[in-house]
């Protein structure tokens, strides 16, 4: 922990990288998983294809996808679009997923209530489908941030930015606390944006915990 | 025989769901618990075989105090069926069947031999053995319940509301089915439920409970119908509970000759003629009509309901759904033996008053 | 591209690519067989009591929180090079999921049931081992095979630390500035993962109850 404060300078500047490495994919890929998302809800052919897509991809380890990036789209291999392309897919491999099902299970009368007082599909969407679909949203976009968070430290072992770095510098230098602090680091941010993302889901559906 | 000595249950909340519960079950005989929702049916029976044990009192089962026997063991004694059946979704209707001989100690073929024996006692093929519980109907999956129940031949069995999660047919079928099984199998039984029609059809004695846990009256079913203990009693059996005393009544009532008619043959019809099949069983009726006729199936008015000859309700019943005001008596054949008219049985009503046949 | 994959002589001798995979598979199996016998009775006794959930839910989060690099830097840094940190850092890795479907499974287990298990005269091990546990396994199994999954792709960075394992196709493909190796290991390590989740799929078929598939499905008619 002192480590920490005695180099706070070198700590917030792997912190901004680290949090911008994480938070730049979560949203393009929550972003792209909506409408990838709601075409699997409502088409088995889209299922059929995105589903197993989303589990093979997700096979693929994310050390091997931030090696192998840089060639497939012609980047330089310390380029940060190597971290984000990659976490960006796996965003949308577990995304796509909570979305869909979280769709699927908003109910038929409710839908069929929308369209009977003349909602039209892209309203009915916006306004009833997808706010009821929120709560299983919000939580899929939770493990997603999460995993995000701890997985952006493995850039470093090829040498990009965030608190991966201060494990691979500790490891060379055969510093532990250095390590340490990488660790702290990323557990206090994971729980940070997870929290923030509850308090978001319970600010933005009220009624989801009305009556209980 | 099962003791209830002064039970009362008080859970953590502070609701006390039974209150110093005193009651005999005698052995051999089907005991009904009835009453409204939440009167403490269901806890009073759970006390029985330890799935809750009681604040204070005392139960005995066969004069034995059921808290001093450890609870697993006292459950393997004694059978209990529930509403939802609980029956184990991962395990063959076969193997549910067979749980409580094999955690007896049984060895497995016995125990296979003997569940394959019951299903057929509660009317399963044994075919379904085989099958898992997700792929009975509901009816079917409460027969493998009972049947698990009955499994290690306890002499008492505790039945929460078994039948009430079916439709009103099947229901009815396997009460006959309870009480046919009960005139073989002489166990001690205490049935739950809050239909007072069933508590009526099943019991021998009758648990009325009041909201609060109380007791409100125990009592043979006719004593219930005739003598009710207090307003709530009184209302909880229902208002026609004059027309079903009758259903506790066996007392005669005066047969009379009908005139029968043939299908297809040619009659002249002068008053109400009941029209049979070839075995004397009643097909319908016909009133009188202008001329001789060749009796067809065309011209028959469909009839009321049968008198087997059991109960003054099932006598009344038929004289009162029949379109002559003719209630047909029928022997165990379905052939016609007479006709009962409704005076004939208020008549028989007023005399077994009168001989102290009917409880006050 | 494909070309380093296919060349035989990357296919024998100590380093080849089957002593890779074996060694890969051996992580990921002896890692899943750890975390299994703690994670499993864990989840399933909280699960069965009923208490101390928050502190599962917890302490799963808390650790899907945890960066297995760290975790396994720290542990060679502490106790030296070898095997160790490897099963240290993966088996962290595979508790959380399989602690979860543990005890979500035992907890979905329908509450009738079990009243019945305790209605016939189960004790509470019984009720535990011949109800709750058969009725929970397809959560269990849930909960298991996505730790393998995990398992499978966290695996190769162990070679950071000079472990063995299809990781080293990779970071040895990097220090040579070879693609066709990285290519190779990344590869070999989805197609691993899929073999892996189709053996255990293969189990799961095996070992979870007919009476617990889709109604309709299970077992003749
Ligand atoms: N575990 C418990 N904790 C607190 N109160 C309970 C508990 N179980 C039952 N009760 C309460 O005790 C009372 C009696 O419940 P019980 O289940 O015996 O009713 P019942 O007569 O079987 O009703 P029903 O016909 O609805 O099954 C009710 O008020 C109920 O809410
Ligand atoms: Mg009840």
């Amino acid at each position: 922990m002192t480590w920490i404060f005695e180099n706070w300078d070198r700590f917030w500047e792997v912190t901004e990288v680290h949090l911008r490495l994480s938070v730049v994919p979560v949203l393009i890929g929550f972003l792209l998983s909506i409408p990838l998302g709601w075409l699997a809800s409502r088409s088995a052919t889209a299922r059929a294809i995105l589903f197993p897509l989303a589990n093979i991809l997700f096979t693929i380890p994310s050390i091997a996808l931030i090696v192998i990036t840089p060639v497939l789209i012609g980047v330089k291999i310390l380029d940060e679009i190597n971290v984000i392309v990659p976490l960006t897919i796996y965003t949308i491999a577990l995304m796509v997923r909570s979305v869909a099902d979280a769709l699927s299970a908003v109910p038929g009368h409710v839908t069929a209530a929308a369209n009977a007082m003349g909602f039209r599909p892209l309203r009915r969407f916006l306004t009833v489908d997808f706010p009821l679909a929120l709560p299983v949203t919000i939580a899929g976009l939770r493990v997603a941030t999460v995993s995000n968070i701890s997985m952006v430290s493995v850039g470093a072992l090829v040498g990009l930015g965030g608190y991966g770095q201060l494990f691979t510098e500790g490891y060379q230098t055969d510093n532990p606390a250095k390590v340490f602090a990488g660790l702290i680091g990323t557990v206090v941010l994971a729980v940070l944006a997870d929290g923030l993302l509850l308090v978001l889901g319970r600010v933005l559906t009220p009624w989801a915990r009305a009556g209980r | 025989m099962i003791e209830f000595r002064a039970v009362t249950k008080r859970f953590e909340d502070g609701t006390i769901a039974v209150d110093e519960l005193d009651l005999t079950v005698e052995a051999g005989t089907i005991t009904v618990f009835v009453g409204p929702s939440g009167c403490g049916k269901t806890t009073s029976l759970r006390m029985v075989n330890r799935m809750i044990d009681p604040t204070s009192g005392t139960i005995l089962v066969d004069g034995k105090d059921v808290l001093s026997v450890d609870p697993p063991t006292l459950r393997r004694g004694i059978g209990y069926v529930i509403q939802q059946a609980g029956l184990f979704p991962h395990r063959t209707v076969l193997d549910n069947v067979a749980t409580v001989p094999l955690l007896s100690g049984w060895d497995r073929r016995k125990a296979r031999a003997r569940a394959a024996e019951l299903l057929e006692i509660v009317g399963l093929d044994p075919a379904f053995g085989k099958r898992y519980p997700a792929q009975l109907s509901g009816g079917q999956q409460q027969r493998v319940g009972v049947a698990r129940a009955l499994a290690a031949d306890p002499p008492v069995l505790l039945m929460d509301e078994p039948f009430s999660a079916v439709d009103p047919v099947v229901r009815e079928g396997l009460q006959d089915e309870l009480l046919r099984l009960q005139a073989e199998l002489d166990k001690t039984i205490v049935f739950v439920t809050h239909d007072i029609d069933e508590a009526l059809k099943l019991g021998e004695r009758v648990a009325v409970f009041q909201t609060g846990g109380h007791l409100a009256q125990y009592a043979k079913p006719a004593e219930l119908l005739s003598a009710p203990a207090n307003d709530f009693v009184a209302s909880f059996v229902g208002r026609d509970r004059g027309y079903r005393t009758l259903t506790f009544l066996h007392a005669d009532v005066p047969v009379h000759p009908v005139t029968t008619a043939k299908l297809g043959q040619r009659v002249t019809v002068t008053d109400w003629t009941l029209v049979v099949d070839d075995q004397d069983r009643p097909r319908g009726w016909l009133s009188g009509v202008d001329g001789e006729i060749e009796v067809s199936e065309r011209d028959l008015i469909a009839g009321g309901s049968l008198y087997d000859g059991s109960t003054l309700r099932g006598a009344l019943d038929a004289a009162l759904s029949s379109p002559s005001a003719l209630g047909v008596m029928v022997d165990d054949n379905g052939a016609v033996v007479g006709v009962v008219k409704a005076d004939d049985v208020i008549k028989a009503l007023a005399k077994a008053r009168a001989a102290g046949e009917v409880p006050k | 591209m494909g070309g380093w994959l296919f060349d035989p002589a990357h296919w024998s001798g100590p380093t080849g690519i089957p002593v890779r995979l074996l060694e890969h598979l051996g992580y990921t199996l002896m890692t899943l067989l750890i975390a299994a016998v703690i994670a499993i009775p864990l989840g399933a006794f909280v699960g069965h009591t009923g208490k101390g959930g928050f502190v599962v839910v917890g302490l799963s989060n808390a650790l899907r929180a945890l960066p297995t690099t760290a975790v396994l830097i720290l542990v060679v840094l502490w106790a030296g090079l070898g095997d160790f940190p490897v099963y240290v850092a993966l088996v962290l890795l595979a508790i959380p999921p399989i602690m979860a479907g543990a005890y979500a499974g035992i907890r979905a287990v329908d509450p009738v049931t079990v009243d019945a298990a305790r209605g016939v005269g189960m004790r509470e091990s019984g009720v535990l081992l011949k109800v709750e546990i058969p009725n929970a396994l397809p959560l269990i199994y849930g909960g298991f095979r996505g730790a393998a999954l995990q398992v499978v792709a966290t695996a190769t960075i162990a070679a950071y630390t000079g472990a063995g394992g299809l990781g080293r196709l990779v970071f040895d493909g990097l220090a040579l500035q070879e693609f066709g190796q990285m290519l190779a290991g990344a590869v070999l390590v989805a197609l691993l993962a899929v073999l892996v989740d189709l053996g255990f799929a293969g189990l799961q078929r095996l070992t979870v109850s007919p009476g617990l598939r889709p109604v309709g499905t299970g077992g003749k008619t």
